[in-house]
């Protein structure tokens, strides 16, 4: 048996990073374990001439498609939206677009505000200091001043325009709609050991540059010099509860396929909205035989993705295809509560800059824009460099069938349980997609664009899992309480984007490691009694 | 099994033609057309995980021809694409996807496009600045966030 330490963090995600971090400063002994390992920039797509095509492949966001030894495969057939992922020490910060929104005030009040879903037990102004924090480690980029959103100072200025965003601003001050350079985690200017973006544009499967931070290169090294043990390539199968009713540990496979065991006096889940709920269900036992931590019956309910609603369409100027990162601008004309639109809450919307050529012609021939036979050659190249595209990412409100189970046949490589995923698209989300591409239309329309193209949802859109492990005050109607702890068993906390109540509509990263900083800095004021 | 055997001769011929219905050769661009021999190489050396799929695909190709693609006049040649565009779900996907993905990587190819032929690491691009004032109106606007209690 391996010797006991006081922490145990499964996953070294967005979230599992931030917490081990933090966690760091108390000195107690810390191990983290994750299932896959450290990934190494020499060997990422853009390296290659090949860099388009591995995003089918090997850097495919699906872990179903990509398959690589540490994914495990998620049964989602029975949902338009697919999961998407990755698995490795950063976890899906190593394959993410680096847009990094914060949820804004009003998303922590939506039953006050709309009496929709649930009030979050903590709101902004408690995550305000955390979203700071978070923003100098992952290091963010951007501009202060956005009049959608109280004040926020990033360290780093913002990402350049570029053809494409000046052509999406002028289109959205023609319409006198709202936009403002995005917040990313690209690194604008020399941070921190980064260097700075020179524009690779393939940003989404990992950064040979290193200019975009994910918590292997931001939030890890830190927490490793501080003292944290990472082990890799070690998979937990189920957590472990002694006569108490406490967690006393969990058993994983580990790099060689051994079964161990790890005693711990605290664990801690940072395995986000389909593995956390995956973890419990899979650590039934007689004392918790429907799930661990599931008195409530919430495990694995509620799931919400953001379904996007994708308008592109195709410019006679150039644009910057793949030649910057992906995303450049936001808006949040839409994002708060209107009741003429016919449906409550709202969307932010995402300005695209274009893709590369081998992406350029999949999509397009897939869509019967760009013919076969001798047309061909004139077709790609009015379109090839002259994409422009927005897509709203809509909240989705939490419904109960919504949500992750077991599956009864599927497994991963160590025979554990694999997650299953029943997900509709809400009547509220359909409206407001639908509201989105409209507006999306009249964007490009405005933007001069022709040949306009709607994705909706977009299928392999499955990037943000959240609710399946909600926080609340209430026992009966949460799994975590407001600091993260689980209701059932004591010295269970869980930090990722499974505790969040509902989903704002923006890309969660920034909120969830906020949320995962104060549920260490909770703790750390909370030592002496933690279990009490 | 190496990938280049992955596919039956049978198969690697009907490959070739499909690929050339797909994108053919043109005078106009000066672009060797999808059928080219040292494309079809690097599709069969690079097939790899979708070995599976393209052959699934080469054969629902096969059922719907009759024959080797090759002997059909192009009336005929021209339906049986057409159905299998319509038909052959995610297999003709994948066929389709890996002729789009070695043409549009071949140096002769990207020249044409105006492109270089290099990855994007270690250069990387040029992104300029752009109009910032266009930002200004935008600026003058008031607090636009809803206050939360």
């Amino acid at each position: 048996m391996n010797d006991p330490v006081d922490v145990l963090i499964i996953g070294a995600g967005a979230s599992g990073a931030a917490v081990a971090w933090s966690l760091a400063e108390t000195k107690m002994h810390i191990l983290c374990l994750d299932q896959g390992g450290w990934m190494n920039p020499a060997e990422y797509p853009s390296t290659g001439r090949d860099w388009e095509a591995r995003f089918y492949g090997d850097y495919s966001p699906s872990p179903n498609i990509r398959a690589r030894p540490e994914d495990y495969p998620i049964n989602d057939d029975n949902s338009p939206i697919k999961v998407v992922n990755f698995n490795g020490v950063g976890g899906s910060t190593i394959m993410y677009t680096a847009h990094f929104p914060r949820l804004h005030p009003s998303d922590f009040r939506v039953r006050t505000l709309d009496g929709v879903a649930d009030d979050w037990p903590i709101n902004y102004d408690m995550l305000a200091p955390f979203f700071a924090e978070n923003d100098r480690m992952m290091g963010v980029s951007g501009l202060s001043g956005d009049p959608a959103f109280p004040p926020t100072e990033p360290p780093m200025p913002p990402l350049p325009l570029g053809r494409s965003g000046v052509l999406h601003a002028k289109a959205m001050n023609k319409l006198g709609w709202h936009w403002w350079p995005s917040d990313t985690t690209v690194a604008t200017v020399d941070y921190e050991g980064r260097a700075r973006c020179i524009n690779l544009g393939h940003c989404t499967p990992g950064c040979a540059q290193g200019a975009k931070a994910s918590t292997d290169i931001t939030y890890w090294p830190a927490a490793l010099r501080a003292g944290i043990e990472l082990r890799t390539h070690c998979r937990v199968r189920e957590i472990k509860t002694n006569e108490h009713g406490m967690a006393s540990g969990v058993v994983y496979y580990d790099k060689d396929g051994v079964e161990q065991f790890q005693p711990a006096e605290v664990v801690i889940i940072a395995c986000n909205g389909i593995g956390t709920p995956r973890l419990l269900l899979n650590s039934a036992s007689n004392r918790f035989p429907d799930g661990l931590a599931n008195s409530s019956g919430l495990v694995g309910k509620n799931l919400m993705f953001h379904p996007y609603g994708q308008v592109y369409g195709y410019v006679e100027e150039p644009t910057d295809s793949n030649r910057a990162p992906p995303t450049c601008l936001w808006s949040k004309e839409f994002y708060e509560t209107d009741l003429s639109r016919g449906f409550v809450r709202g969307y932010a919307i995402q300005f695209g800059r274009g893709v590369g050529p081998v992406f350029e012609a999949v999509m397009s021939e897939a869509k019967g824009i760009l013919p076969w036979g001798a047309d061909h050659h004139r077709v790609f190249r009015k379109l090839n460099g002259h994409r422009l595209a927005a897509s709203a990412i809509c909240e989705d409100l939490p419904e109960e069938h919504n949500r992750v189970t077991l599956d009864p046949v599927l497994k991963d490589s160590h025979g554990i349980p694999a997650p299953r995923v029943d997900y509709t698209i809400g009547e509220n989300s359909r409206k407001m997609l639908e509201h989105g591409i409209a507006r999306g239309k009249e964007i490009l329309l405005a933007a001069g664009a022709t040949d306009i193209c709607v994705n909706c949802p977009i299928p392999y859109g499955g990037w943000h899992l959240l609710g399946t492990a909600r926080m609340g005050t209430d026992p009966a109607r949460s799994v975590v309480n407001e600091w993260g702890r689980s209701h059932d068993v004591k010295n269970l906390f869980i930090v990722d984007g499974s505790v969040f109540v509902t989903a704002g509509g923006v890309n969660p990263t920034s909120t969830i490691q906020a949320i995962a900083l104060y549920i260490a800095d909770q703790m750390k004021s909370r030592l002496a009694n933690l279990f009490d | 099994m190496t990938a280049e055997n992955a596919l039956t001769p049978a198969q690697r011929n009907d490959l070739r033609v499909v690929s050339a219905m797909m994108i053919p050769e043109s005078a106009e661009y000066g672009v060797p057309g999808a059928d080219d021999g040292a494309i079809q190489a690097d599709i069969l050396a690079t097939l790899g995980r979708d070995s599976k799929r393209v052959a699934e695909a080469l054969d629902h190709l096969a059922r719907l021809a009759g024959a080797p693609l090759a002997q059909l006049d192009q009336a005929r040649r021209d339906a049986v694409a057409k159905e299998f565009r319509s038909s052959g779900g995610a297999a003709a996907a994948t066929l389709i996807r890996v002729v789009l993905q070695c043409y549009y990587r071949d140096d002769r190819v990207l020249r044409s496009l105006g492109l270089e032929l290099r990855p994007p690491f270690p250069k990387g691009h040029a992104l300029e600045q752009g109009d910032w004032s266009l930002l200004e109106p935008v600026k003058a606007r008031p607090p636009m966030w809803r206050k939360a209690p």
